[in-house]
């Protein structure tokens, strides 16, 4: 008999809907796997189970009234970088240890409405800001294909706990990729939507102009489901758009036929794994093999993304997080001996050195004399990055490649070395620059290690990814997969 | 440009940042943030005159609301989470002596 977890959302879904099983015994079922697999995991820092067992009777007895929707009674993993009214929203950081948000974030909220239930928030680099879950204040999760590999960052947690399917779908936010870079590492579908596409609200913010809240599950179907909810104008944030939101699960079975797919020659070049490469090809002949055309193209300002990025998230992360001074939230040092000593050290003992590097680094692009070399320089690359996706997006309907340059590397490997781990998200970076959707979505295994393939579509085109991922999942089973160890 | 940044200058921007670094671990940061600058230096290979810097991807200007209270007073709700409060205010060490 086939266990509950090892069903998509979506089947879930289904089950829910035709009364094979009641919503409390679907987030028991889960509570239960998080109790008995997480500690070697660490992928979640807080499990809400009483609230999540209230919340499925309540969603049971929504059924029962007939009100019932999609998500009514689907348990979900949040990650910590939400505001959960009541509950601690850590950001993986010791500066909001002691933090209980006071309110619900806006995709909390839409959740909530839809009738989800939230299983408990999941760890996360500190403050998002790392690509392997290795800064995060409560130690680094473990990526459940071989516990002593990373499991991508900074939404580490929420790929390791789907993967592991201790919750069936998680939510993650996306810098520079950390939905789809732990998605890639984990195995799992994994999606980034346009800027301005999710509200912000309630979202601890990293970089504003690049941040975007998104679904991670096994399938491209899940992601469906959870996108239609998360998806939305909201006026508290000032820079979601109003835009009306697609059908994304009626887009999944459309044919692909001529479907135009461009391959950036310099996403295939110096630096990619000939395994990973290899697993891509593969992909990609799925695709030929339904129709597609594959189009080389190039992205002729590629090599410049990371530079640029790692002056605008830097700059604004220095900005954001200028925040957490001690006064009204978040920690605060002992016997502080003036304002000033009170602001250095409760910063300097709630930030860990990542979150350091990177307020430094921004705070120095963004002092007086540097602004126009550092700041204003990195806005006017992101222009020439985005305007050669324009160019592309004329030619082609999405843009493929791999997620990451290799599969999962070791814990440890990359700790002491920034820049090597910043370029660890060579390929999904620019996306973000230029404010895209991208998706990662599972393309086979390097020696038992997951591979992603990376997509990448034109703004608002959230429905026709979906749809262009679930074709390749009717094709193939990698997104199925569930490691020996959890199944 | 000069891309390394020694002790002081690290100090300097610690201090700019309200950052408390402790000092034997100040050259570890100056050898990182001196490699970091060093990578975004690349940046500078490109002739950008005359490009229009991006702020928002969509280019659209911040939307302004109604100039009309939204937010109810919660003050005792935000207050449970203060490090210290007296009187409906947040304490801090004394400024003014």
């Amino acid at each position: 008999m086939t266990a509950l977890h090892q069903y998509s959302l979506a089947a879930l879904s289904r089950g829910l809907a035709a009364g094979d099983f009641s919503s409390v015994e679907l987030a028991q079922h889960f509570l239960d796997r998080i109790a008995a697999h997480d500690k070697r995991l660490n992928s979640f820092i807080t499990v809400t189970a009483e609230q999540a067992l209230a919340a499925a009777e309540a969603a049971d007895a929504r059924r029962a009234a007939g009100d019932a929707g999609p998500l009514t009674g689907i348990p979900l993993a949040q990650k910590d970088i939400f505001n959960t009214r009541g509950v601690r929203t850590s950001c993986g950081s010791r500066m909001l240890d002691n933090y209980i948000a006071p309110y619900d974030a806006c995709v909390i909220e839409n959740f909530d409405a839809s009738g989800a239930v939230m299983l408990g928030k999941t760890n996360m680099d500190e403050f998002a800001m790392g690509s392997s879950n290795e800064t995060s204040w409560y130690g680094p999760a473990k990526n459940p294909w071989d516990v002593e590999r990373v499991p991508g960052g900074s939404s580490g947690g929420s790929a390791a706990a789907v993967a592991a399917r201790l919750a069936p779908g998680a939510t993650g936010t996306d810098t520079g990729g950390s939905i789809r870079q732990p998605a890639a590492l984990c195995g799992i579908t994994g999606l980034k939507p346009t800027y301005g596409r999710v509200s912000r609200w309630g979202m601890i913010a990293f970089a504003s102009s690049l941040d975007q809240a998104g679904p991670m599950a096994p399938s491209a179907e899940d992601c469906a489901l959870l996108l239609q909810a998360m998806a939305g104008f909201d006026e508290r944030d000032s820079t979601c758009m109003e835009q009306p939101v697609d059908d994304y699960v009626g887009a999944l079975e459309q044919g692909i036929e001529g479907l135009r797919i461009g391959l950036p020659k310099e996403y295939f070049a110096e630096g990619l794994d000939d395994a990973v490469e290899a697993r891509i090809r593969e992909a990609l002949k799925v695709y030929e093999s339904l129709g597609a055309e594959l189009v080389e193209i190039s992205l002729p300002n590629s090599h410049l993304s990371a530079p640029a990025y790692y002056v605008v998230a830097p700059a604004e992360c220095s900005s954001n997080l200028s925040r957490f001074d001690g006064v009204r939230f978040g920690h605060r040092c002992e016997n502080p001996k003036d304002l000033e000593d009170m602001y250095c050290r409760s910063r300097g003992e709630g930030f860990g050195d990542e979150v350091k590097r990177r307020i430094l680094v921004g705070t120095y692009a963004l002092s007086a004399g540097y602004y126009d070399a550092y700041y204003l320089k990195a806005q006017q690359i992101r222009r020439l990055i985005s305007n050669d996706f324009t160019e592309a997006f004329a030619e082609v309907d999405v843009i493929m490649g791999p997620t990451t340059p290799t599969p999962a590397f070791r814990l440890g490997e990359k700790a002491d070395d920034p820049i090597s781990m910043y370029l660890s998200d060579i390929y999904t970076i620019a996306v973000n620059l230029a404010g895209l959707p991208g998706m990662s979505v599972p393309a086979g295994q390097v020696d038992g290690l997951p591979v992603g393939l990376h997509i990448v579509g034109n703004y608002w085109s959230e429905a026709r990814l979906l749809n262009v991922a679930h074709c390749l999942q009717m094709e193939t089973d990698w997104h199925q997969q569930i490691p020996e160890a959890f199944k | 440009m000069l891309m390394s940044l020694d002790a002081e200058q690290v100090a300097r921007i610690a201090y700019l940042a309200r950052l408390q670094i402790d000092s034997e671990a100040i050259p570890d940061y100056a050898r990182n943030l001196s490699a970091i600058l060093d990578f975004v230096e690349q940046m500078n290979a490109v002739d950008t005159s005359g490009i229009e810097p991006m702020a928002h991807p969509q280019d659209v200007s911040q939307r302004l609301r109604d100039d009309v209270v939204t937010e109810s007073n919660q003050r005792d709700l935000f207050q449970q989470i203060a490090p210290a409060t007296e009187n409906g205010l947040y304490l801090v060490p004394k400024v003014i002596e």
